[in-house]
């Protein structure tokens, strides 16, 4: 008889790479239902276009690599970076800056650095970069929550609006974006930055239509939702608390901080976790394995550190959002976080396991 | 917390109050473990033959003690060895040994063992057994001996030999006895466990008799609470003994994870144990060794688990050292279609290894013979690029990072992975298990651990091979520089001894030179006061005749050297030269005597002074010789026409001559050194 032979172990889990990486799509679902809700279709548009291009992509490059594309394209990672950059885009954004941006994360950030598990950086979140730098004002024309403004737009809008600039009934994203009095509404982290140039308290601008008390309304509501789906994929272990978590506390924490010192000028905590990208960045992105930190300790620094960036790129920074940036440049530190943080090895006295007994 | 403060019984009391530590990452895994463990531990009927390894356990073999054809009764030795480290093997049942040959071995490579394969004779006679039943009495040199001889090493997977750690020559704070069993779907130990409670309890009593414990504690995972109950039974009366349910998560039954559970303590780097104060057993070594001590019966039966989706009666059963896997197939009733392809794996499924061949022999490590459906096992070959998700790092017991060791292994660095601390890897597999990759971590750390051993044993070797060739220059460097000693030590003494003789010899020697001087000097004084003493110059006109003569002679004999031939004091050997003069020459000597005798006479009452000096010049250079010679004939040529024949012969000589000046100048210089040297 002749027997098959494999090596150790020969029981294994049930869960592979696509699987988290589709369990991390569905969790997402609430958030993007909260942004359908509150600022219309275009996300689901640009979900579309950023998958099709994702996944012509990555097949593309893959081809050119002569490598399998099927298995890879199967393991769902791309389709995630581009569910994750039709959130971050505004919605009415026009169709070629999803292309522009997710043809740059799958295939510069990703592939180019030797594809899955080799990119040093959020491909998602480079792209997001490189289309707030390189169109600024498509990618800063967010819409006010669809209660407020004076034009609503249905699915065909969206269509229209992504593909030709104007919805069916002829207005551009610039007049979308009015209010019933004709004023241009901006994003609430947005407003409390302009509102804080022109020498209003905080307190002052949470008095704009835009807010609803401490948060602006909508974007707690995605943030919400973004929790939400967070809280069930740290449920599922599909990711570690260690990220999120830490992120959120740092953000918390530093906001905590500058708002007991002063809370005219700084924004409270909870405005900080329920604005803008918070949530989402804490648990769709920057949980992403492969850019982040691998040691225990390390994910905990690594979040930390981001939260503290968002809120002094926030805070004191040029735009109104951070997490991309915040994410890209503790990407740049993981090898060294990972260096210093190296656990301690069973048996073995000092925490350096570099310089641990060698037989 | 690396080393806890807490002392013995800080620790035993702890784990009386039903605390127990925790050791990091470890996983889950289904257990199945009920597949099995339902029925009693079954009897076999024997396999057709039996495939003894003489190599069971960590360490060396014995010796043979047994020949093709010779009978053996059930636990007679096949081995023996004087070694420490050698444990014999026993004949598992009574039978003929029919072949001792390489059989495929109970090892992942499917590498051949010498074995002894016995045709069992259906008797299964007992040699005669001798029990050691008050061993409390007896030297503990003879009952550790005893268990030597009973072949008893650790049942438990490893294979140590049992005896070795039953000396440890330290003090022993913990006997651990572990029935963790952590690995999914094996339930031997458990079985064991549940139906000899009270024969490890033995085993236990005679290891604290060995080792001296402060604590016993006997170690069982929760999820076995029958298991746990029958020892709790058996250990009741025993104050020291502690039985210890421990939380189901694996790997918890590896020997460092234990400990660290039970103790808080962690076992060095590179140590045992012992080094913490703990030793460990396993359940079914205790019974093994209560069976040897109280029965006197060698280890040749342990418990198998047959288990798995693709056996139709899943169980445990009583397997005789040396029965093949497909006899045990059979009996388990194995379902090939149930598999993809043929795959029977020895061990669990976490740590076990697929076995290459159906004749592979249960040994005395085989815990378990798991033979899955086609849903129980991964898929191989799915290996995807590595997420860097850490779930391996959150996974490993040893709190190593599985993803830098495998990035290291695969690339071949293996100082990096070293720096990784690779070798505190114990492969218990839990990071492949979790990977979602399903990257086969395990196997790129053993790749990596043998290259890294091969790569120490070359250098090894190279380190040896350079120390052999070293001394072997530096003993040659010694012979030689013994030999030249010795040779400078004759030199010297030779000299010494010449340096004794020399005074008179050197006084010899310069008298020699003095005498020699002397006679030059004399022979000077002859030929001077010759020239000077003939008035007439007769004489030396004939001289001057007569070198002429012989000069001219010589260069007609093929440019002989004429300096050679000149009559000449300092020239001792002229006369041989003469000796060599042929005939010719002789009969021109005679012509140039003729006419030498005709100038003499001619030159009768003139001064002839001038020509003594240049016949002395001649001895050295034959041109100022030849100048006077000129003088001569010129003279000779004006006054005398009579011998103008001869003259007219001499001249034509002389032509001759001067043509070979130049060379035979040259060649006279250095004849006359040559001649001379």
């Amino acid at each position: 008889m002749k027997f098959a032979l494999a090596s150790s172990p020969h029981q294994r889990v049930n869960r592979d790479t696509g699987q988290i990486m589709r369990m991390v799509c569905y969790a997402a679902l609430p958030g993007i239902a909260m942004q359908c809700w509150f600022f219309g279709m275009g996300v689901l548009v640009h979900l579309l276009i950023a998958s099709a291009t994702a996944v012509a992509t990555e097949a593309l490059i893959l081809e050119l690599r002569k490598k399998d594309f099927e298995r890879a394209v199967k393991d769902c990672s791309a389709l995630l970076t581009a569910l994750l950059i039709a959130v971050s885009i505004p919605p009415f954004a026009p169709w070629w800056i999803t292309v522009i941006g997710t043809v740059f994360a799958i295939g510069v950030v990703k592939q180019l650095y030797g594809g899955l598990g080799f990119n040093l950086f959020n491909p998602a979140m480079a792209a997001y970069v490189m289309l707030l730098v390189s169109f600024p004002v498509q990618m800063t024309a967010w819409l006010p929550p669809q209660s407020l403004a004076e034009q609503s737009h249905n699915l065909m809008d969206a269509i229209s609006i992504i593909f030709s600039g104007f919805t069916t009934e002829g207005y551009s994203i610039s007049q979308l974006r009015v209010d019933v009095d004709g004023v241009t509404l901006a994003t609430p982290l947005d407003a409390v930055k302009t509102g804080l140039t022109q020498g209003k308290t905080v307190s002052e601008t949470l008095g704009l239509s835009i807010f609803n008390g401490a948060t602006g309304i909508g974007w707690f509501a995605v943030n919400a939702a973004f929790l939400l789906g967070g809280l069930f994929l740290l449920q599922q272990r599909v990711i570690s608390w260690h990220m999120p978590i830490s992120m959120l506390a740092g953000l918390a924490l530093t906001a905590s901080f500058f708002y007991l010192l002063d809370s005219d000028q700084y924004s409270s905590p909870w405005f900080h976790l329920f604005s803008g990208g918070a949530m989402l960045g804490a648990f769709f992105i920057v949980t992403d394995p492969v850019s982040g930190s691998t040691t225990r300790n390390g994910r905990l620094i690594f979040g930390a550190a981001i939260g503290i960036w968002v809120y002094i790129i926030r805070q004191w920074g040029g735009y109104p959002d951070a997490i991309a940036f915040a994410v890209l440049i503790m990407n740049m530190a993981v090898p060294l976080i990972d260096y210093y943080t190296q656990p301690r090895t069973y048996g073995h006295r000092s925490n350096s396991s570099n310089k641990g007994a060698r037989r | 917390m690396a080393i806890t403060p807490l002392s013995v019984e800080d620790i035993f009391d702890r784990l009386k109050r039903g605390k127990r530590w925790d050791f990091p990452g470890g996983v889950h895994p289904a257990e199945h473990k009920t597949l099995s463990n339902q029925s009693e531990i079954a009897r076999v009927k024997l396999a057709d033959k039996l495939y003894i390894p003489l190599k069971q356990h960590i360490g060396v073999e014995g010796e043979l003690q047994v020949s093709v054809g010779q009978k053996v009764l059930k636990g007679q030795p096949l081995t023996h060895s004087a070694h420490p480290f050698a444990v014999p093997v026993h004949a598992s049942t009574s039978g003929t040994v029919v072949d001792i040959a390489p059989q495929v071995a109970a090892h992942p490579s499917g590498l051949s063992e010498l074995s002894v394969v016995i045709e069992p004779d259906g008797i299964d006679q007992w040699i005669d057994l001798k029990p050691l039943s008050n061993y409390q009495e007896m030297d503990k040199a003879q009952v550790v001996e005893a268990i030597c001889d009973a072949g008893i090493s650790g049942l438990g997977g490893a294979g140590f030999p049992s005896h070795i750690k039953a000396q440890p020559g330290k003090n022993v704070e913990f006997l651990v006895i572990n029935g963790v069993e952590c690995e999914p779907y094996i339930t031997s130990d458990d079985r064991l466990m549940r139906e000899h409670a009270w024969q490890i309890r033995q085993g236990i009593d005679v290891l604290v008799h060995l080792l001296a414990p402060r604590h016993v504690i006997i170690a069982v995972e929760d999820n076995k609470p029958e298991a746990l109950d029958a020892l709790s039974v058996a250990c009741r009366d025993a104050s020291n003994y502690l039985v210890c349910d421990v939380a189901t998560k694996y790997p918890a039954g590896g020997e460092k994870q234990l400990v660290q559970v039970l103790t808080g303590r962690e076992v060095p780097g590179q140590g045992l144990p012992i080094d913490v104060g703990v030793i460990m057993y396993n359940v079914g070594t205790c019974f093994a060794i209560a069976d040897a001590i109280f029965s006197g019966k060698p280890l040749v039966e342990r418990v198998v688990t047959l288990t798995g989706g693709a056996l139709n009666k899943p169980h445990n059963v009583w397997a005789p050292l040396g029965t093949p896997v497909e006899h045990l197939l059979s009996v388990a009733e194995y379902q090939p279609g149930k598999q993809a392809s043929p795959r029977v794996i020895m061990g669990g499924p976490m740590m076990g290894f697929t076995v290459t061949d159906a004749r592979v022999p249960v040994v005395k490590i085989t815990n378990c013979l798991l033979v899955p459906s086609v849903d129980e096992v991964r898929n191989d070959n799915a290996e995807q690029p590595c997420i860097r998700c850490s779930a391996c790092a959150d996974a490993c017991p040893a709190s190593l990072l599985p993803q830098q060791l495998y990035w290291h292994s695969k690339a071949a660095e293996l100082d990096k992975a070293q720096d990784y601390n690779l070798f505190d890897c114990i492969e218990c597999g839990a990071c492949a298990y979790v990977c979602p990759s399903e990257i086969p971590l395990v196997q790129y750390y053993r790749q990596a651990k043998a290259d890294i051993r091969n790569q120490r044993d070359e250098k090894d070797k190279a380190e040896r091979a350079k120390r052999r060739f070293e001394a072997r220059k530096a003993r040659l460097e010694a012979e030689q520089q013994a030999r030249e000693e010795k040779h400078r030590k004759a030199a010297e003494a030779r000299k010494q001894a010449m340096q004794n003789k020399d005074t008179d010899k050197s006084a010899r020697v310069s008298d020699a030179i003095a005498r020699a001087k002397a006679k030059k000097q004399q022979t000077e004084n002859v030929t001077e006061p010759v020239a000077e003493t003939q008035p007439k110059n007769a004489a030396v006109a004939a001289a001057i005749a007569r070198a002429k003569a012989k000069r001219a002679a010589q260069t007609d004999a093929e440019k002989k050297p004429e300096a050679t031939v000149q009559p000449s004091p300092a020239h001792n050997h002229e006369s041989d030269n003469d000796d060599a003069e042929s005939a010719a020459q002789r009969k021109q000597r005679q012509i140039a005597a003729a006419v030498a005798r005709a100038k003499a006479k001619k030159q009768q009452g003139q001064d002839v002074n001038k020509t003594t000096p240049a016949q002395h010049k001649s001895d050295e250079a034959g041109n100022n010789e030849q100048q006077s010679e000129q003088d001569i004939q010129r003279q000779a040529e004006s006054k005398q026409q009579r011998i103008a024949a001869a003259v007219a012969r001499a001249k034509a000589k002389k032509a001759n001559r001067q043509q070979a000046q130049n060379t035979s100048d040259s060649d006279d210089v250095t004849e006359e050194k040559n001649s001379q040297s």
